[in-house]
């Protein structure tokens, strides 16, 4: 369950907080009574939950859809949304730190108004949540449901002791942080994702546990609104998944924001003396402390499975990987699928989005729609952006697939040297010797945005020669993928056709 | 204005010099640096043992006094403190990165190094394929090479998984560098492949599983197996003439790793011309970004820099770490790939920056950038044993391939190249 054991950690309940929370979870809701039987119920009522709720519904489905906690999952309140929010501002103090790289005076007083920070934040989350109401829902002809699920069979469960039956189930339950086993860690209390937007009073002293996504995000974030953060990650470089130019170009960004950053690292042990928080680290042999007022922890995630009676529903699960679905969702109950992060392995919003698509389809509709059929692209949203779709090099030749990378570097790119945003890459895979495109990686400022190009060209089929056929307007930080097209054409030209060129122009 | 050979043999002639002064005569061990109380590294040894043949061969070296020197080198190795205490001399076969250049004891905490080991194991096959006399003393030579050589537990070092571990602490055992891509270690993999005693597990199974992660990368225009610095392409190289051989990916990519050498020299020559940082003095003709010393505010005369220094470091293009600092002596390094813009790159900048040479020899590096009034362009001090050693032997495989024919002729080395799957050309 989430740590709200902070001292620091102290939500600020305003205007925003209790338009919010009138949105996902009203004050004096009352479940209204259970129809005699779904078409569809869902369980969780994060990203996939709401998505497939309204896609069955509108398409005339009956349909319940449980909540314990708050609609809009971790994306809206403990997630993409607040920290998107918070990495906004923090780009703007590094921008006016770094004024004068764009012939710009530095503004004479730059002081971190933390408080304004999130309050924005908060204004952000209320708005977008207006989207995730409960009113909306009911509009949307949905059978709102607060409490917890306990399913009583394979195709009934309970909801605070409400019965309700059900043709067809969605579990979309999530996930929640890990805790990750250091001693002392809980006693001294820590941060995660789902307490670290209540706060109200920046740290000034920062440990950041975990060089993922989330990790390295909001170490980059607090750094700039002026915490002295320390990252250390148990790995030798960050984002393990991405590829390493990727990592280290990250690594030389915290760097330059005078992060602190402590790779191949593990936190070993936590004590509280006088007020601070003393933390062992341990690389290799090298031993080291370090004092400081708050620690975030960002070292993976675990399915939400737990009081969901999913025995009774002969459901399979396990605690870690979460619950087991075939490549169309289905679980081990032909009647119960499961979408998002409670079962999937790439647990991003888009994602689960994409699922509970395919379970409304697979579910409602006879649909045969795979999973494995998806091409997901995912970006990490540090300063520059790293973004990736499809395979990665290694991946690809472990599958034989001879590959070749196409990489145009940001320096390469016009508009990059105008915004004076030239760290990056864009590196495109191709199958040896065609034009088509396996995967793709972005390194940029803007690489999120930049990466849906590739992923429209994956699902359409479109390969690198018709790309270079595609103008893009100038300039714009997206030239770099038809650089990198341009380039692929070029290497069509061979020395038999070049000797015909020259031949030609004789 | 200094004829190719007259500068290449003044070059490599003063290069050579470093190992003279360095050497502990005792035990043969070399300094890692010219630097007061330097350590021996044991790569600067791999050089120096390869090294030697090249003097002998030149006439700058009686061959008797070459052989004194290999022999007292190689006899301390040999008798040196296996136990992998934490100062012991070595462990399984390897050996720690750093040794007191006295005792030859560990020292810094250095870590067994498999790379550096390989090095070393490399110099002294190369010695052992030039002193083939009948004397006792080449005869004593050879076999301490073959016992140094055989009892290097290859597989040990891959500690159950598919790749050799790069690293290892009494304190904490193998340790997690997480390389990934091409890397300066194909000489580690050939060695480890060919030993008959403890080859590594998996034989070309396990090379493979190394190139896994190899990236090949159309970058300015050329097609290459990609590694940001410079001497990744270059110090395999020093051993191994890899004209014309093929392992399973070069044979797929229609090209070799000499090939793949000039290329990745063309991209350094590419990337300094773009400049993308804005350092003072780079262009077509003033490049070499690798592994090298370099600025760093721990330097008083430069404690109050704000640019980021990056001290020592692996420098690479194009993703850095690039702080304006270059090797001059790195563009040397590549003329047997790329001989004329090697050797274009080499004249402008010793005609622009005369001080990067102190004395005759190569500094470790220097940067225009950093230039200043009183002290002009910042220069590294001192020598740094791995430039002087793969200057020798790069100039010396470019004008004979001395090294390179001796390594064609050990056994072990073929078989290393065999057994990771290389066909062609001189196999």
């Amino acid at each position: 369950m989430p740590q709200r054991n902070d001292p620091d950690s102290m939500a600020a309940h305003d205007v925003h907080e209790r338009e919010r929370l009138s949105n996902v979870h009203p004050s004096g809701w009352r479940n209204p009574p259970p129809a005699d039987r779904y078409n569809l119920v869902v369980v969780g009522a994060g990203t996939a939950g709401l998505v497939a709720a309204h896609a069955a519904a509108t398409l005339g489905a009956k349909v319940a859809l449980i909540e314990r906690n708050l609609l809009g999952g971790d994306c809206l309140n403990v997630g993409c949304v607040p920290s998107k929010a918070i990495i906004r501002t923090s780009r703007l103090y590094a921008e006016m730190r770094d004024a004068e790289r764009y012939g710009a005076h530095i503004p004479a007083d730059i002081r971190v108004e933390f408080p304004a920070v999130m309050q924005r934040m908060r204004g952000i989350r209320a708005r977008i949540s207006r989207a995730d109401s409960v009113r909306q829902l009911i509009a949307a002809g949905v059978d709102v449901f607060f409490g917890q699920a306990c399913f009583t069979g394979t195709d009934a469960l309970t909801v605070d002791g409400a019965k309700m039956c059900f043709k067809k189930a969605l579990i979309a339950t999530g996930a929640r942080p890990d805790t990750p086993p250091i001693p002392g860690l809980v006693e001294a209390g820590f941060l995660t994702n789902e307490n670290v937007f209540d706060l109200t009073v920046l740290p000034r002293r920062l440990l950041v546990i975990g060089g993922g996504p989330l990790g390295c995000e909001l170490a980059q974030a607090f750094c700039r609104f002026g915490a002295q953060t320390i990252i250390a990650q148990d790995w030798p470089l960050f984002l393990p998944r991405e590829e390493r130019d990727a990592a280290q170009i990250l690594s030389d960004a915290f760097a330059s924001d005078g992060i602190d950053v402590r790779l191949n690292t593990k936190a070993i042990n936590v004590r509280v003396e006088g007020g601070q928080k003393l933390v062992d680290l341990v690389s290799d042999d090298y031993k080291s402390t370090v004092a400081v007022d708050a620690i975030l922890t960002g070292t993976g995630r675990v399915p939400n499975v737990d009081g969901l009676n999913l025995e009774a529903a002969g459901v399979d699960y396990d605690n870690t990987l979460g619950i087991r679905v075939d490549d169309f969702l289905q679980t081990s109950n032909r009647r119960i699928y499961a979408a998002g992060d409670v079962c999937l392995e790439h647990k991003f919003t888009h994602t689960a989005d994409a699922s509970a698509r395919i379970v409304v389809q697979n579910a409602l509709f006879l649909g045969r729609k795979r999973l494995s059929a998806l091409t997901i692209p995912w970006c990490t949203y540090t300063d520059p952006e790293i973004a990736h779709v499809g395979l990665y090099v290694r991946q690809a030749r472990e599958q034989d697939i001879p590959v070749k990378t196409f990489t145009i570097p940001m320096h390469d790119v016009d508009r990059a040297i105008a915004d004076n945003e030239e760290a990056g890459f864009v590196k495109i895979y191709v199958k040896e010797r065609t034009d088509r495109i396996l995967g793709a990686t972005i390194v940029a400022r803007h690489a999120g945005e930049m990466i849906n190009e590739i992923t429209l060209a994956m699902v359409s089929g479109i390969g690198l020669r018709t790309l270079a056929r595609v103008i893009h307007a100038y300039p714009t930080q997206a030239d770099a993928i038809k650089k990198a097209a341009d380039a692929y054409n070029r290497t069509r030209l061979t020395p038999t056709i070049q000797s015909l060129l020259r031949r030609w122009f004789r | 204005m200094l004829s190719d050979e007259t500068l290449l043999d003044g070059l490599q002639r003063a290069a050579f010099g470093y190992f003279l002064r360095t050497l502990n005569p005792r035990n043969g061990l070399i300094a890692d640096t010219s630097r007061e109380n330097s350590p021996c590294s044991i790569a600067v040894v791999g050089f120096a043992l390869s090294a030697y043949p090249v003097a002998v061969q030149r006439g700058w070296m009686a061959r008797a006094d070459a052989v004194e020197r290999s022999l007292a080198t190689l006899r301390f190795f040999h008798d040196s403190d296996q136990s992998g205490s934490p100062e012991a001399t070595g462990y399984k076969g390897f050996y720690y990165h750093f040794l007191d250049m006295h005792t030859g004891a560990r020292v810094w905490r250095s870590e067994l190094s498999m790379v550096d080991t390989a090095l070393l194991i490399a110099g002294a096959l190369t010695a052992g394929r030039y002193f083939t006399a009948n004397t006792a003393d080449e005869i004593e030579l050879r076999e301490l090479v073959d016992v140094l050589y055989r009892r290097v537990e290859w597989c040990w070092a891959q500690d159950g998984e598919a790749t050799i571990r790069m690293g290892w602490k009494p304190e904490c055992r193998f340790l997690n560098y997480g390389w990934d891509g091409y890397s300066e270690a194909i000489v580690l993999y050939v060695l480890a492949a060919g030993s008959p005693t403890h080859p590594i597990e998996g034989g070309s199974q396990c090379y493979e599983a190394w190139t896994a992660t190899y990236q090949w990368e159309n970058l300015y225009g050329y097609d290459f197996l990609y590694a940001g610095p410079l001497f990744v392409h270059q110090f395999s190289h020093a051993w191994i003439d890899f004209r014309g051989i093929q392992d399973r990916f070069m044979r797929e990519k229609r090209c070799d790793y000499f090939e793949n050498s000039r290329r990745a020299t063309e991209v350094q020559r590419e990337y300094a011309r773009r400049n993308p940082r804005g350092f003072l003095g780079y262009d077509e003709n003033c490049w070499g970004l690798t592994a090298c010393d370099g600025p760093s505010h721990h330097l008083p005369e430069l404690a109050n820099e704000r640019r980021r220094l990056f001290g020592y470091s692996a420098r690479g293009v194009p993703y850095g770490p690039d702080d304006g600092t270059l090797a001059g002596w790195a563009a040397l390094a590549s003329l047997p790939f790329a001989p004329d813009i090697a050797l274009c790159a080499v004249r402008n900048m010793l005609d622009r920056y005369p001080e990067t040479l102190s004395g005759p020899q190569y500094t470790s590096s220097f940067n225009p950038t950093l230039a200043s009034a009183d002290r002009g362009t910042w220069v590294s001090t001192g020598h740094f044993g791995l430039d002087q050693g793969i200057v020798v032997m790069m100039i010396e495989n470019h004008r004979t391939g001395l090294i390179w024919r001796l390594m064609r002729d050990c056994p072990y080395v073929g078989t290393g190249l065999r057994r990771a799957g290389f066909r062609g050309g001189w196999l």
